[in-house]
């Protein structure tokens, strides 16, 4: 940790002051002093190799490298002498007589350091170095879909190695061969994609010059050229900010993100930095289509309107305002959520307003909201860095949420972190823990419960903190009094010794803080697993403190906004109850519109209603159900059965197949907006490209399909609608598009000069006290037998994003991930006489999918593990759509299945 | 002796030069890649990433260092390595006709490696010793104003 001690220097004549640690350079930068550097990367080790960046420091004998060269008081510094401006000259001029490469033909020209730097310190022309020929010539890169490495232009400098081995600690590269020889390669020259590589780009980003280049960028613009428009990536709930860089073709051609900018610091993962082929797919949708005679047939915009307006209008009339639902977007803004389900509430008159988020997260609202008030990730990503102790629980964190595993990785790494990994498969991130913990799924309550009896019984719970900010205590410690970590072998197969292990740990470091996902929520104990969650952390005082807490993590980039927004069938905008009859006057006068009391249908409630022949009329945001659901068969004969369904989307989906009309909508780099991320905070969305053809923002087709339905909405852009949305949710209360023009704010924040709210629960839970819950080991609803001896777990795999819609469209993805498979540990396929890469068939009491097997031993005997992401191979044929009975939400985590070879 | 048992022999050895240390890290590379080397003869590939498995240090990192130091070879290589300057001097003095000899006695040529696995024979841009041109270079030693009547007798000596 760095001492903050002010450190008194003076560079250039200049007196300033700087911390402890702190290098020349970083000073330098600080104040705005230039100097002039080609190995250095903020987000790594200094290593001066380059020595562009040298000084002089009085009392050196020779002059010293500013990216290595830590201050000190008193010290002068120098940068810019004429001895320092010839040596720097002098380095340029040999790595020019090295790099062989001509600025006129190369793609990074205009982005890139050394062509900065010889301008800069105006290179004698004779020192270029002409490429030998240009063919390419054979390195670890050829062939490969993402990027491109040409040893001409590399200077040698390490950075891709470096940020390869020290941030994204995969180690993929190194330099190879000695002095003239030396390049960057992998290990025996494979082919990246045959090493560790995970396909980050996060070596492109880092590298000064156009020697690493994405290839599908190169020949289509330079970067002089580009439009940069800064934006929050589409995908996964981390929300990293991204520069979408556009050529004059209206074309996003690279996907490049700022260093120092939280919450991602310029790295990203494959999907954000290589994901973004779907944006410009010829697939895309680009007129309204209305279903005839069994075809979709285009339509203007009047017509799809009028008959959606129509259709809706009808089956309120005859049915009544609940005989319509409505399925809003976590892929959408906040401000379309919010125009969403109010155009539902309003204009139908109805609460059946839900998402996806009940797929996913339903049971961290429920749970949260029921132990500490509020259903939301407790603490920042930033402090994970700084936890003494990581416990992740059903979460494959570096695959779902690469970027929040940097920051897990950063804390086992570099800030001394023990780490404790719960779950079923040997996931990657295990080979960063102390201690993995391979449970059997739906048995996570048992194991949890076992911890606390071992932290109650070895004194370690922190007594003071229960005394005085929770309770319901003893109703908690009479279960786990006599639940042995004996007892919880039996039903976990986690040793009794692991599991008191565990414990210690987890109660022992200075902080803890709790990590988890859908291996928790999933299930229909999820409300259970998150209450005993949150029954850990609170035992032990790790709630309500830095580097602590909770901390879910949101699978869509805006399911946290959605969920904010009131697109849920309980609540409006802010998680204010639509029971509650103070609220409900304040909707009421606010929208100026009758509303109803009563709670609506969720995401499944919704599908079964329509069995029922309740549900009449639905109308889908970017959803797709058809793939996302569970018991695809059951879901996708409600589609079918459906009166009427609407769909506005940036595809046809699976789901759009069954709709009577689709409206073709704008995706996240064509609108304004903000997103909300998992850790709550409000971020920017802007618009970097125009939509194709006659596709439009959702929040506008919404307000006037609003109007037309006699429920006049208009606004003039997504910046009122947040207004609005502050004036009215008191956790937005204080946010607007000025406030978070540079970086977002994270909520609560209730007023215009309110801060955000890094972690929650600081001195008091959102509801008061913090309530323990005692919960007993529910095992899961099916059980494994003669029929269907197996048990399948679904989840998500790196490459991929939800169904697949948008990650599927790009080439580097596909090469890397172009099918779905079913993982079989060894001994299971061996005695099955299946082969690794085989055709199978798994089977569940619901349905029958043929894949390929994956045969590995990451996976315990007795389980199969299916990713859900391939239309071909739909892992939701097989899973079962039994509930939690609080959360609603579906066990995707385990059902009984069997497998075949075929 | 059939492929299994000799894969098995193979990691032998190399459990035995890792049993003698403990945590072993990267700055640890290269004495543990001298001894592979001496007891395999080069850096067989599926050593190194056995190598990789047991300890952990990064299979691009071994490479790293193995093909940087002159010392490794990646590839089986002979006991001895005889090396050829082909440099203008040499040349100039009959380099050509010794390296033909090489090839002759050895029966192997530029790169490759005797079948009794006793040689290597590579050839040199300039092995720095023009003066004692033409020049031949057996491991460590030199031996100047070569003739390629006696290459024979010198490759006697190392057998
Ligand atoms: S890498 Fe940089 S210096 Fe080299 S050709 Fe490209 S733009 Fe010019
Ligand atoms: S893409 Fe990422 S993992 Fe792959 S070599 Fe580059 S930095 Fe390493
Ligand atoms: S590829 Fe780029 S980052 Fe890597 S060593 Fe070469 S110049 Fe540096
Ligand atoms: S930037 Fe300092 S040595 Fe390269
Ligand atoms: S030319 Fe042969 S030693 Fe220099």
């Amino acid at each position: 940790m760095t001492n903050r001690t002010d450190i008194q220097l003076t560079i250039n004549g200049k007196q300033v002051s700087g911390t402890n640690g702190q290098t020349i350079l970083a000073l330098a930068q600080e104040h705005g002093i230039d100097i002039p550097n080609l190995c250095n990367d903020p987000r790594l080790i200094p290593s001066g190799s380059c020595r562009l960046c040298v000084v002089e420091v009085d009392g050196q004998k020779a002059p010293v490298t500013a990216c290595t060269f830590q201050i000190a008081p008193g010290m002068v510094v120098h940068t810019d002498t004429e001895e320092i401006l010839a040596l720097r000259k002098t380095i340029l001029e040999l790595l020019f007589s090295e790099h062989r490469g001509v600025c006129t033909t190369c793609d990074e020209n205009g982005n890139c350091l050394l062509q900065k730097y010889g301008y800069e310190y105006q290179i004698d022309d004779t020192a270029f170095a002409l490429p030998e020929s240009n063919d390419p010539i054979e390195n670890y890169t050829t062939g490969n879909e993402a990027m491109v490495y040409n040893s001409d232009k590399c200077i040698r400098c390490g950075r891709c190695i470096r940020i390869c081995q020290e941030v994204q600690m995969d180690s993929a590269l190194t330099f190879k061969e000695r002095a003239a020889q030396v390049e960057v390669s992998t290990a025996f020259d494979m082919p990246l994609n045959d090493t560790t590589c995970e396909l980050c780009g996060q070596c492109i980003s880092t590298c000064p010059t156009g020697a690493l280049y994405e290839r599908s960028a190169k020949g289509r613009g330079q970067c002089k050229d580009f439009k940069r428009t800064r934006t929050t990536c589409g995908y996964c709930g981390v929300g990293c900010q991204i520069d979408l860089n556009v050529n004059s073709k209206n074309e996003i051609v690279r996907v490049t993100s700022p260093v120092g900018v939280i919450p991602n610091d310029g790295n990203l993962c494959v999907k954000g930095r290589f994901g973004m082929d779907f944006v410009g797919s010829d697939k895309r949708l680009t007129a309204p289509l209305i279903k005839r005679n069994g075809k979709f047939e285009k339509a203007s915009w009047d017509e799809a309107l009028d008959t959606i307006a129509k259709k809706l209008g009808e089956i309120k009339a005859t049915h009544g305002p609940d005989s319509i639902g409505g399925l809003s977007s976590a892929k959408c803004t906040n401000e379309e959520n919010y125009v969403f389900q109010k155009m539902i509430r309003t204009a139908i008159g109805t609460n059946n307003v839900d998402h996806c988020a009940r797929l996913c997260h339903a049971s961290t609202v429920a749970g949260l909201a029921r132990a500490f008030g509020s259903g939301a990730m407790t603490n920042s990503i930033d402090e994970i860095r700084r936890a003494g102790c990581i416990f992740i629980i059903g979460s494959n964190t570096t695959e779902a949420h690469p970027v929040i595993g940097l920051a897990v990785k950063d804390a086992v790494v570099n800030n001394g972190a023990k780490l404790i990994v719960a779950d079923p498969r040997t996931i990657d991130i295990v080979r960063f823990a102390e201690l993995h913990m391979a449970q059997q799924p739906g048995t996570d309550v048992a194991l949890i419960n076992a911890m606390m009896h071992v932290i109650l019984t070895e004194n370690l719970a922190d007594m003071e903190f229960i005394k005085k900010r929770c309770e319901n205590f003893e109703a908690m410690e009479a279960i786990v009094k006599d639940f042995t970590p004996e007892m919880a072998e039996d039903v976990t197969t986690v040793s009794a010794d692991a599991i008191r292990q565990a414990a210690r740990i987890y109660a022992t470091a200075t902080s803890s803080s709790i990590i988890y996902s859908m291996g928790i929520t999933q299930h229909t104990t999820g409300t259970d697993n998150v209450l005993s969650l949150a029954n850990l952390a609170m035992l032990t005082g790790n709630v309500g403190k830095e580097s602590t807490g909770v901390n879910p993590l949101r699978g869509q980039n805006n399911v946290q906004g959605a969920c904010d927004l009131g697109a849920l069938p309980n609540v409006y905008p802010g998680y204010q109850s639509v029971e509650d009859e103070k609220i409900h006057e304040k909707f009421e006068k606010a929208w100026g519109a009758k509303l109803s009391n009563k709670m609506g249908l969720t995401v499944v409630e919704m599908m079964h209603a329509v069995e029922e022949g309740k549900l009449k009329g639905l109308y889908l945001m970017g959803e797709n159900p058809a793939l996302s659901d569970p018991n695809l068969n059951r879901t996708r004969k409600s589609l079918e059965d459906i009166e009427f369904l609407a769909v506005q989307d940036i595809f046809l989906t699976e789901t759009a197949e069954y709709a009577d009309v689709v409206l073709p909508t704008m995706c996240f780099a064509e609108k304004d907006g903000t997103f909300t991320n998992t850790e709550r905070r409000v971020q920017r969305v802007r618009k970097a490209i125009d939509g194709p053809g006659k596709s439009r923002d959702d929040w506008q087709i919404v307000c006037d399909l609003a109007t037309r339905l006699g429920f006049p909405m208009k606004y003039n852009n997504a910046s009122e609608i947040l207004d609005e949305i502050a004036s009215l949710s008191p956790i937005y209360g204080g946010i607007s598009f000025e406030r978070i023009n540079d970086v977002g704010l994270s909520w609560p924040c209730p007023d215009k000069n309110h801060p955000g709210t890094k972690y929650l629960h600081k001195d008091q839970f959102k509801r008061g006290l913090g309530k323990f819950h005692p919960v007993e080991f529910k095992p899961p609803v099916e059980k494994a037998d003669k029929t269907f001896p197996f048990l399948l777990s679904t989840g998500r795999q790196l490459y991929q994003f939800h169904t697949g819609t948008m990650t599927r469209k790009s080439p580097v993805i596909n090469q890397v991930s172009p099918t779905g498979y079913v993982e079989i540990h060894n001994e299971d396929a061996e005695r099955l006489g299946i082969v690794n890469g085989q055709k199978v068939s798994v089977a569940t009491r619901r349905g029958i999918v043929t894949t390929q097997a994956r045969v590995t031993t990451d996976i315990g005997k007795g389980w199969l593990f299916m990713p859900f992401h391939f239309s071909e191979g739909p892992a939701n044929m097989l899973t079962i759509d039994a509930l939690d009975p609080i959360a609603k939400i579906p066990e995707y985590k385990v059902c009984a299945a069997n497998i075949c070879s075929m | 002796m059939n492929k299994q048992t000799e894969d098995c022999l193979d990691l032998e050895s190399l459990g035995k030069i890792l049993a003698s240390r403990e945590n072993i890290e990267s700055a640890d590379l290269s004495p543990i890649l001298q001894e592979i080397q001496l007891s395999y003869g080069y850096l067989p590939k599926e050593i190194l990433l056995e190598l990789n498995r047991r300890t952990g240090i990064p299979s691009s990192q071994i490479y790293g260092v193995a093909t940087f130091y002159e010392q490794f070879h990646l590839e089986p290589h002979g006991k001895h390595t005889v090396r050829c300057c082909r440099g203008t001097a040499c040349h100039v003095k009959g380099g050509r006709g010794i390296i033909q000899a090489v090839q002759r006695v050895l029966g192997i040529d530029e790169g490759e490696t005797t079948d009794d696995m006793q040689f290597t024979f590579e050839t040199v841009a300039c092995l720095g010793t023009c003066f004692l041109a033409p020049v031949i270079m057996i491991d460590n030693d030199y031996y100047g104003n070569m003739t390629s009547g006696k290459v024979k007798g010198l490759l006697e000596r190392y057998k």
